[in-house]
């Protein structure tokens, strides 16, 4: 139903999941409070040079890339024009000023940096393996699993709620904005969540039948080779680069 | 709802990790093991929710639903709700690391503020009637909430985003409606067909089987 691109053969899908996890995690956290639009372009150069090691389809790259820009766009309708500080073009009563426009420059370039360091290391897991990666980096049992059966159930809902519109729609159900509409696409989603909470019992019965003490176990073994500590070092010698820029106060 | 990666500032983004984790903290120890399933799949159903269009008017949105899941799940949304938005970064890339505590907070906290209103309305008005007001606004003051939270998120990172977080903030306020009607429908749908599914907040309810 909801297929990953993204997961396919390339030098970083084949590097530890508990290494790219952190690494990904370090990246964020690194990149996010960047001040300064130098080295925001360097962030968003190196999320560039992970993506090529991924080797990402080019088309749902595009789509996901655009789909993240939305807001982006979204700010940049607003900000440029509202944040008080000296204009930079004026028309009429609309007044960017320079203050707006390098606040929206600056959250495009770090915005993107994430994305595309998020896109190269963890879209390139599916579910389970991130699931497994969390449980052995000492995440709580609990929410692994909660994690866990929910990327498998996604899947099954999702299917069932296209059944459920394709049924309402041959009974020539057409969405609009009526109180028709809302009561029959609640009932839908009521019968959708009773149908996968019984799913969900029998499940449980049938889980606990066969031994089921809590935790699912993984036959992946995760090991951490020569190339992964390349990665690692690499990466991360790249990061101190960009923080000295942006703490030396180099560039704009 | 979702905010993008560096748009807030690091002092918000570290606040709200620290709430998230305090609140998927209290919600964990108070799910055993037993519940875990059920919990799973409402998480599930949050995350297909969020693919579930409706029309507004001219304009069409999204449903939100963290309002449902806080209504029937309670302190339990928080975990919930951080598993759907860890699926929902990983599948689609809404959302992402750092951003994942903010978005959690904000929607998980409105989800168990929405379940205490929608307790207190239920005890102090009993009956059909009462449980279609309580789910109303249970549902409403989900994205109500959350919206405001995300809002403030945005102004307290930078004053030149504050026009921008009103305007987000007004544009939520007819989907607040519609998540109220959808919430109530489909609350009342569920008390109707399996009402035991409206209890699962508690720790002693007694098995379906």
């Amino acid at each position: 139903m909801f297929d990953q691109p993204f997961v396919r053969p390339s030098f970083l899908r084949h590097r530890d999941p508990r290494l790219r996890l952190l690494l990904a995690a370090a990246l964020a956290v690194a990149l996010a409070p960047l001040q300064h639009l130098t080295s925001a372009a360097l962030g968003l150069g190196l999320g560039c040079a992970l993506l090529a090691l991924a080797r990402p389809p080019i088309r749902p790259l595009l789509r996901r890339l655009a789909a993240v820009n939305v807001f982006i766009l979204f700010l940049w309708l607003v900000t440029p024009w509202t944040t008080p500080g000296a204009p930079l073009w004026q028309w009429h009563f609309l007044c960017a000023t320079v203050e707006g426009v390098r606040l929206s420059l600056l959250v495009t370039l770090k915005s993107n940096a994430v994305v595309c360091a998020f896109l190269a290391l963890l879209a390139t897991m599916p579910p389970s393996e991130l699931g497994h990666a969390l449980e052995r980096l000492r995440c709580p049992d609990k929410l692994v699993f909660l994690f866990l059966f929910t990327g498998r159930y996604i899947h099954l809902l999702a299917e069932e709620w296209h059944t459920l519109m394709t049924a309402a729609r041959l009974r020539g159900f057409r969405p609009r904005s009526s109180m028709h509409t809302y009561r029959t696409l609640a009932s839908l989603l009521g019968l959708l969540l009773v149908r996968s909470y019984e799913r969900a019992q029998r499940t449980r019965e049938a889980m606990l039948l066969r031994g089921f003490a809590g935790r699912f176990h993984s036959v992946a073994r995760f090991s951490v080779g020569a190339s992964d500590l390349a990665l690692a070092l690499g990466l991360l010698l790249c990061l101190a680069g960009i923080l000295w820029t942006e703490y030396a106060g180099v560039g704009l | 709802m979702h905010i993008a990666e560096g748009v807030l500032s690091p002092a918000v983004l570290g606040a709200g990790a620290v709430l998230a984790v305090a609140g998927t903290a209290l919600g964990l120890r108070r799910l055993e093991y037993d519940r875990l399933i059920g919990v799973g799949i409402l998480s599930a159903a949050f995350f297909v929710g969020s693919l579930i269009h409706v029309p507004i008017g001219l304009a069409s949105a999204h449903l939100v639903l963290n309002g449902l899941v806080g209504v029937l799940l309670g302190w339990a949304a928080f975990p919930s709700i951080l598993a759907a938005l860890l699926l929902q970064a990983l599948l689609f890339q809404f959302g992402g690391i750092t951003v994942l505590g903010v978005n959690t907070f904000t929607m998980g906290f409105a989800g168990v503020l929405s379940w205490y209103v929608y307790r207190g309305i239920r005890r102090l008005v009993p009956g059909t009637t009462g449980l279609r007001v309580a789910a109303f606004c249970g549902g409403a003051l989900g994205v109500a909430l959350a919206a405001v939270l995300t809002a403030l998120a945005l102004a307290f990172t930078d004053e030149g985003f504050q026009t921008a977080a009103g305007l987000l903030l007004g544009a939520h306020a007819p989907i607040m409606v519609v998540e109220g009607l959808i919430t109530m429908f489909t609350v009342s749908f569920i008390a109707r067909v399996r009402p035991e599914m409206l209890r699962m907040t508690h720790a002693d309810t007694p098995r379906s089987c």
